[in-house]
């Protein structure tokens, strides 16, 4: 049994529900006095402003901001009373384009994507598209919160479906700090229950990795270093296996922000994701490549600009008028939390871009 | 207020403004020593965490420890590490007995 860590932002009435107030706090202070150079400012000294998409390979879908754990530092601020979840005519929208995209891979994301009551319809179809690479971002503790999602790693092996799943650490302690007591213990359930059908193994295609973000106001360290170290201790521990680690650094966005805001972590974690600028991160940072669609259909250049609806600068915004050509020829929306994105070895959806 | 400002820790690398020569080559020996070799990245966090305990430096004890969490390096990891730098610490006092004990010995043995 899990317990949740704490409520979502929306549920305290936090003024950092409003997305307008956290894209406000990134634009002032330390960025509106100089401190620090803004996004905009430290990307124009590289001329990679303003940042423009490259081809479309990922097309992310959020079914819903609805999910069984309120994490410490959820980007989506997340949560049991989120009621925010897109329905079966947006999912039919979303398939026309799944057909027809240049894309190569879906990325289905939440929320515990699962508990959207169309989730398993819409991966049925979404599957007969022909993408190659479709992803669910499972939380690993929906598949055994509740017996009818204990069959998760059959249905997702049924339909060829590339698990990725989050794991802060290989410890219970800090797993359970970041993501609420008892999580560390049914994710390992539920990655036993993954390898049992087949999910991890060397060489297997059924693909299964862990995404690692930091749980406290720090960056992540190298990936391949925190690859050997979750392989070695899950495995040797645990006999548990997976593939590849994606290390993501976490965003000063939602309920992250309010963490470094609250915990007097704010401004120094701003310095170290200036100080970690790459610029060679900037040309592969992931809103170059992906598209992110919302539980109500509209476009956004990534998962985290969708948390803070600043939508497409393009005439098309919404999946209903979806339009490749014209999308790609949009400018990219930016602010100071893209600063997390190209820090070090950059960060991802699919882990370091750098 | 303290002489140590955490602030100043940013500033480290503008040590090379006034001797840029010198700067550099402490800036390239420095990196050159903590990239993976014979021991690893991790390995070398932990010392660099226990000398820098040792050594009762601020700076040290603030980066290294954010450097150990970056790569996953437990509390409990951080602790004994500070604990075999304090060993040494008071070894390296206590074994200076010996030598009181052999000035005793010699003057009142």
């Amino acid at each position: 049994m899990t317990k949740l860590k704490t409520q979502s932002l929306h549920k305290r009435e936090s003024e950092l529900a409003k997305a307008n107030k956290q894209v406000e706090y990134l634009s002032n202070g330390i960025f509106a006095d100089g401190e620090l150079p803004t996004f905009a400012k430290k990307i124009k000294e590289t001329s990679q402003f303003p940042l423009k998409p490259k081809k479309l390979e990922i097309l992310q879908i959020n079914v819903g901001y609805m999910c069984n754990q309120v994490c410490e530092h959820c980007h989506v601020d997340a949560g049991p009373d989120r009621k925010e979840i897109m329905t079966r005519e947006t999912m039919m929208q979303c398939l026309e384009v799944i057909k027809n995209t240049g894309a190569h891979t879906l990325d289905l994301t939440g929320g515990a994507p699962e508990m959207n009551p169309d989730f398993r319809w819409f991966v049925e179809e979404a599957s007969k598209a022909g993408i190659k690479d479709f992803i669910v971002r499972s939380n690993l503790t929906i598949i055994v919160a509740n017996k009818k999602y204990h069959d998760l790693p059959e249905f997702f092996k049924k339909h060829n479906v590339h698990v990725v799943s989050s794991m802060p650490h290989w410890t219970k302690g800090k797993t359970d700090k970041q993501r609420g007591d008892g999580v560390f213990d049914a994710s390992i359930k539920a990655l036993k229950m993954l390898n049992e059908v087949g999910y991890g193994k060397p060489g297997s295609d059924l693909k299964l990795d862990l995404v690692y973000n930091p749980s406290g106001a720090f960056l992540p360290s190298d990936q391949e270093g925190l690859e050997k170290d979750f392989k070695k201790v899950l495995s040797e521990e645990f006999d548990i296996q997976f593939h590849n680690l994606f290390a993501i650094t976490n965003l000063p966005i939602s309920r992250f922000l309010d963490y470094l805001i609250a915990s007097d972590n704010y401004e120094d974690y701003m310095y170290s994701l200036v100080e970690a600028f790459n610029p060679s991160a900037v040309s592969n940072v992931m809103c170059t490549n992906t598209l992110s669609v919302s539980w109500d259909g509209w476009l956004y250049d990534c998962d985290f600009n969708q948390m803070l609806e600043l939508k497409v600068a393009s005439k098309v915004k919404h999946i209903s008028e979806y339009n490749e050509a014209i999308l790609n020829d949009r400018n990219i929306i930016i602010s100071q939390h893209c600063y997390g994105c190209t820090a070090g070895a950059g960060s991802s959806c699919q882990g370091a871009v750098a | 207020m303290s002489y140590y400002d955490p602030k100043d820790l940013r500033k480290f690398g503008n040590i090379t403004d006034w001797s840029e020569e010198l700067g550099t080559k402490f800036f390239d020996y420095y990196g050159k020593v903590f990239e993976e070799g014979a021991l690893s990245a991790r390995e070398k966090s932990l010392i660099a965490l226990a000398v820098a305990h040792t050594e009762m430096c601020p700076y040290c004890i603030d980066a290294y420890t954010k450097d150990g969490l970056q790569r996953g390096i437990t509390k409990e990891e951080m602790m004994e590490a500070v604990h075999v730098g304090a060993a040494i610490k008071s070894g390296a006092s206590l074994v200076h007995g010996v030598m009181m004990m052999n000035k005793v010995n010699k003057l009142d043995g």
